[in-house]
């Protein structure tokens, strides 16, 4: 019986110890997740500066650093990235309008529902960026092909998410406002649109991940602007450290993005539980 | 009467088998009726027809003008606080008045701007009652709305929905398994064989009902029987 009583008490202090560990990690505030990086920037810098790595093949983290100073203090980074970003926000607005407009077409008709999904569908399983020749004889060389381009490849994980949204709706919540007198379009705004967010959501994030990949195809042929155009035009000179700016730049534009349809999520779908319990 | 439902000779069939098959009922206006039967003797499929959730092939249905259901799962929508999922529906001003007031009723006023995903079983259903409630009904269907809920939730929202009748005045309608509820509730228990009424009771007890009234067992015993049950099992 003494026996029993011990593991009785036992567990109950052991674990919470044991389970504060990771969940300070998922917080970003366990230092030690951060050795790894430090360490592979240090020894990537050592490699630079003692000659094992020329810059040729890959330029030092302080260079790089450099080549970031001298892009923002002559104003061509800031430049670059102001018309990179009105490409993806161009296309992106296309690409969101459209593609709800299609999925809500779709999604709540029957009509719409013939006429659309199926070519969609068909359309999807292409891949988009081999149409950037076609873009090039329809469009020309200008800003056109680049937003088209951007447009494209995002229209359809908005369009494929929302739509399944709208028909996933629960048919017993929409039962439920039958009864309760609401009409269609009540329904629609009070049930099937709140109930479709969630994937909505999900549909512009990945929209917004391809639009910046868009982005870089578009970028890198035939441009005079944007950041793809600064990486390329450094690849002539040989500029390794701006090529590591400009690859710096996309990431940082990704995790950025992505973090803002994040803080929209928390935001739009608060009533969710795992909304309130993550962070 | 003009609040009376009144059914004659419904028909319904999934496939080749007829659910309800030329099935009368009456609700008079004020009355509260309990249906009972066995799985698949159709006593959902005849409430969601007077719900107007299900199309019966043939006969002649009269309702009351206004009807509210209260299913066995709350269906309240996640992304509505609690006095919105009350007031879905509602028009004009003072619509939030009138939940508040529903959810007082269901003694739920401490949870108006929950999410309902943090409620518990017995406050989505009183929830779910205060929606129904709400809208005033003539005729108040139930469909089996405590069967998910614990033994002593149950008998609380028990208590409650027969407080809300008496208080109200609508009829209702209560779909159940439960023998129980059914004379804890009702005026009538009505018992569903074969897709018709085959047998209906009279339940005289005096309210508020308790499980210790001398009556109650011999009630209990008839409509078991009417069940094809005997005491001795259903213990």
């Amino acid at each position: 019986m003494p026996e029993r009583a011990s593991t009785l008490t036992l567990p109950s202090t052991a674990p919470s110890t044991k389970l504060a560990w990771p969940r300070l990690a998922w917080n970003g505030l366990n230092p030690r997740r951060a050795v790894t990086p430090l360490v592979v920037l240090l020894l990537w810098q050592a490699g630079s500066s003692l000659g094992y790595i020329p810059s040729r093949t890959v330029a030092s983290p302080l260079a790089v650093l450099a080549a970031l100073r001298e892009l923002m203090a002559s104003g061509a980074l800031p430049h670059h990235l102001g018309v990179s970003l009105l490409r993806v926000v161009a296309g992106l607005s296309i690409a969101i309008v459209l593609g709800t407009v299609l999925a809500l077409s779709a999604g709540l008709s029957k009509l719409g529902d013939d006429l659309i999904d199926a070519p969609i569908q068909m359309a999807r399983t292409l891949p988009f960026l081999a149409l950037v020749p076609l873009f090039i004889l329809w469009f020309g060389i200008g800003e056109t092909p680049k937003i088209a381009l951007v447009a494209l490849g995002s229209i359809f994980p908005i369009y494929l998410n929302l739509y399944a949204g709208i028909r996933g709706t629960d048919p017993k919540l929409i039962e439920a406002a039958s009864t309760l007198g609401l009409s269609r379009a009540a329904l629609i705004r009070h049930v099937v649109l709140p109930a479709a967010l969630p994937n909505a959501l999900t549909g512009l994030r990945y929209a917004i991940g391809i639009s910046w990949l868009s982005l870089v195809v578009g970028e890198q042929i035939n441009a005079d602007a944007g950041i793809g155009y600064l990486m390329m035009d450094a690849r002539d000179f040989m500029r390794t450290d701006i090529i590591m700016v400009g690859l710096l730049v996309y990431a940082m534009l990704g995790l950025l993005s992505d973090q803002g349809v994040r803080a929209l999520e928390r935001h739009a779908l608060a009533w969710r539980p795992s909304a309130r319990m993550g962070r | 009467m003009s609040g009376d439902t009144r059914v004659r000779g419904l028909v319904r069939r999934f496939g080749p088998t007829a659910v309800l098959d030329g099935l009368d009922l009456d609700v008079p206006e004020g009355a509260f009726i309990a249906l009972l039967g066995r799985s698949g003797s159709g006593k959902t499929t005849l409430l969601r027809t007077l719900a107007g959730l299900d199309t019966a092939e043939q006969g002649e249905v009269t309702l009351p003008p206004s009807r509210a259901v209260v299913f066995q799962e709350p269906r309240l929508m996640p992304w509505k606080r609690v006095w919105e999922n009350v007031a879905l529906g509602l028009h004009g001003a003072g619509a939030r008045d009138k939940a508040e007031q529903a959810l007082r009723e269901v003694e739920l006023q401490h949870r108006i701007d929950a999410w309902p995903l943090t409620l518990s079983g017995g406050e989505a259903q009183r929830a779910g009652l205060a929606r129904a409630l709400v809208r005033d009904p003539d005729l108040l269907l139930l469909d089996e709305p405590f069967a998910s809920l614990d033994a002593l939730t149950r008998l609380r929202m028990q208590g409650l929905v027969a407080n809300l009748w008496s208080r109200h005045g609508m009829s209702a309608l209560l779909v159940t398994h439960d023998v129980d509820e059914a004379l804890l509730l009702a005026d009538h228990a009505v018992v569903l064989q074969a897709g018709r009424i085959g047998m209906q009771l009279r339940i005289d007890l005096a309210r508020p009902r308790r499980h210790s009234d001398p009556n109650f067992a011999a009630l209990r015993s008839e409509l078991l029987r009417a069940l094809g049950l005997t005491e001795d099992l259903a213990a």
